[in-house]
């Protein structure tokens, strides 16, 4: 059976967040949503789950500070640090405890730049961004002021129109695609 | 939908619509520039050739060539340096610190505020790496396994603590400008598809990184610029506060003040508000965005340098009270020799200007004017500069040994590259407001409809 694809354009974020329910409510599928910005409740509306970018930056996190650690407890304490001892300020480099205090701001330093960096990497990663990626959006009104709504439904299906049409859509695009 | 109280002024003028603020954002980046740009950006390019010739002069034959003597050994450049690093805190401080505090008004002033930033702390970098004298061998100062035998870094010097921070504040900076940019880059992407020219739709294709605006895409993007807010505020102010203990942490009367991190952290924050203010008079009106950037923004960044201004004369104050009350002669003299010696003058600029101005802004009328604002701000940005001049200058000019007591002048090539950074700081920025979409419209869309001055009127009706 062949099947379709409903872009449903939008000129209002609250409408649009009204639509999504409604059309959730009556059990379809939204492909996906194309925003100029970010609607606030749209995730949750659309049954997205939480994000873990915040988890992947802890994590990164914990990386570069025992990055930090290890880089300076090597060059000033264990490896280098005794083939070349410093005694300075009446501190001598034996051992890591007693000269963390001076230590602290470059392991909090590294701290912030793997996470911040890699996150970041992640981010474009997981999102498939890269220098040159071409736009997945079918409309480029959806950066200006439109909302594009994708669903796939049935040929056959004549509800969703009428669904769209009554929750304030302000144009209703179809095209049908080759089902193998 | 979000409501917002009557009483709190609109934060965007005009009926706008998205559309609106669409065209109105683009508008600077798909003209052509006119007169006042170009006269702008060859003075700025003049400057910028100038510098670049005095930094060669300064290479090929030596530090020697600067005003320094054996007593001033460290003067203008570090100076320099800290003034540049410490403007670019204010960017960080609107654009991470105000999202975290939820503040609405940074949506229009975070992109310009964060891109003085980056531009600033550029320039910034310049003077250490010229004070190098061998600018060809900086990357020693990172901690890369080399052939020199046991060549490493001393991680107990507040100088490779400097190294790490402003590496790190650069590069995450430039990162989270990124990443807000990425949608507005491609709202320009889109629109020019229609009328400009292949190639500058090549170029706008390519910085979009392929945005499209997702459901699930936007999602990640409001969680990563939290994140990445939420480690910047540590950051910045970690950044300044090791600036501060490359003087704090040595043993030269005037600079061994345990008051100095916070100190230079809320003085960082005030002369960076002023730069911001200084750059942003001038941006609203050349590329006509006098609905987005209103009086109303420049209020609350006068409070802000109000309030910084009043600490930072505290602080200076508490300096004098604290080696007054030390006991300790050469810390006494340390400070009654900045305020009376020689260089009296700095000091009463940098008094006058950083403590005394900025208290007008308790007038409501003059902290609600653009030109008010404009002349003061340049005080402030003066201001600054004499703070780091008098601590830096005063603190070494007379040392241990009266015998070795001596001034300091600038020499043309000191001056030079000075004006030299100033010139490349207004290149860059100056190519930025052409080129860049200078407020973020993605966020800004987002407040319209709750801090929208029309349709604030008319949720109220």
């Amino acid at each position: 059976m062949s099947k379709k694809v409903i872009h449903a354009i939008f000129d209002d974020e609250e409408i649009l967040l009204q639509s999504v329910k409604e059309i959730r409510s009556k059990k379809y599928d939204i492909e996906e949503v194309y925003s100029p910005f970010p609607v606030h409740g749209l995730d949750h509306a659309l049954g997205l789950k939480e994000t873990r970018m915040a988890i992947t930056a802890f994590i990164y996190g914990c990386i570069g500070l025992s990055f930090g650690g290890l880089l300076i407890y090597y060059i000033m304490i264990s490896g280098v640090g005794k083939s070349w001892p410093m005694n300075i300020g009446g501190k001598p480099n034996f051992t890591f405890y007693q000269n963390v205090p001076s230590f602290v701001p470059i392991m909090f330093e590294c701290t912030v730049l793997f996470a911040g960096h890699l996150m970041s990497l992640t981010y474009f990663y997981r999102n498939k961004l890269y220098p040159g990626a071409s736009t997945k959006s079918p409309d480029p009104r959806t950066t200006d002021d439109k909302f594009l709504m994708e669903l796939i439904v049935e040929d056959s299906d004549k509800e969703i129109t009428k669904i769209l049409k009554s929750t304030g859509a302000s144009e209703i695009n179809e095209k049908n695609i080759e089902d193998e | 939908m979000h409501q917002e109280s009557e009483i709190r002024d609109p934060l965007i003028l005009g009926n706008k619509t998205y559309h609106d603020i669409t065209r109105e954002i683009a508008l600077p980046v798909e003209g052509k520039a006119n007169k006042y740009w170009w006269i702008l950006f060859g003075l700025s390019v003049v400057l910028f050739l100038w510098g670049i010739g005095c930094m060669a002069y300064t290479i090929g034959t030596g530090i020697g060539v600067w005003g320094l003597n054996k007593t001033v050994n460290w003067a203008w450049d570090i100076t320099n340096f800290v003034w540049w690093i410490g403007i670019g805190h204010a960017g960080t401080l609107i654009s991470a610190v105000l999202l975290l505090f939820r503040q609405k008004w940074r949506m229009a002033i975070n992109r310009s505020a964060e891109a003085m930033t980056i531009f600033g702390v550029v320039q910034a970098g310049l003077f250490p790496l010229i004070h190098m004298g061998r600018p060809w061998l900086a990357y020693w100062v990172f901690p890369i396994p080399n052939t020199y035998g046991s060549l490493w870094q001393n991680f107990n010097s507040p100088l490779l603590w400097d190294v790490f921070a402003i590496s790190t504040y650069l590069t995450v900076s430039t990162v989270f400008w990124y990443i807000g940019l990425i949608p507005d880059f491609a709202m320009i992407r889109d629109r020019m598809s229609k009328t400009i020219s292949p190639m500058k739709k090549q170029l706008y294709t390519l910085l979009a990184f392929g945005w499209s605006g997702r459901a699930k895409h936007w999602q990640r993007f409001e969680e990563v610029s939290l994140v990445l807010a939420g480690l910047a505020t540590p950051l910045v102010f970690s950044v300044h506060s090791i600036v501060s203990m490359d003087f704090a942490t040595s043993v030269i009367p005037g600079w061994h003040t345990t008051i100095f991190p916070p100190y230079f952290v809320l003085g960082a924050l005030f002369s960076g508000f002023a730069m911001v203010e200084t750059l942003l008079i001038i941006v609203r009106k050349v590329v006509h965005m006098e609905a987005y950037i209103t009086i109303k923004h420049i209020e609350y960044m006068n409070i802000i340098i109000l309030f910084t201004g009043s600490m930072v004369g505290t602080a200076y104050i508490t300096e004098l009270f604290m080696a007054w009350y030390s006991g300790v002669e050469f810390e006494q003299y340390a400070f009654l020799n900045r305020a009376t010696g020689p260089y009296w003058w700095a000091y009463v600029s940098m008094m006058s200007c950083n403590v005394i101005i900025p208290q007008l802004y308790w007038i409501k009328k003059i902290r609600t004017s653009f030109i008010a604002t404009f002349i003061l701000s340049i005080f402030v940005n003066i201001g600054m500069w004499f703070e780091r001049f008098v601590i830096i200058v005063t603190s070494l000019h007379r040392d241990f040994l009266p015998s070795a007591w001596s001034m300091f002048s600038p020499t043309f090539i000191d001056i030079g590259i000075f004006l030299g950074t100033i010139g490349f700081f207004f290149v860059l920025f100056l190519m930025y407001a052409r080129t860049f979409p200078v407020v973020a419209q993605a966020e800004l869309k987002t407040i319209l409809k709750s801090s929208g001055s029309e349709y604030k009127k008319r949720s109220h009706e």
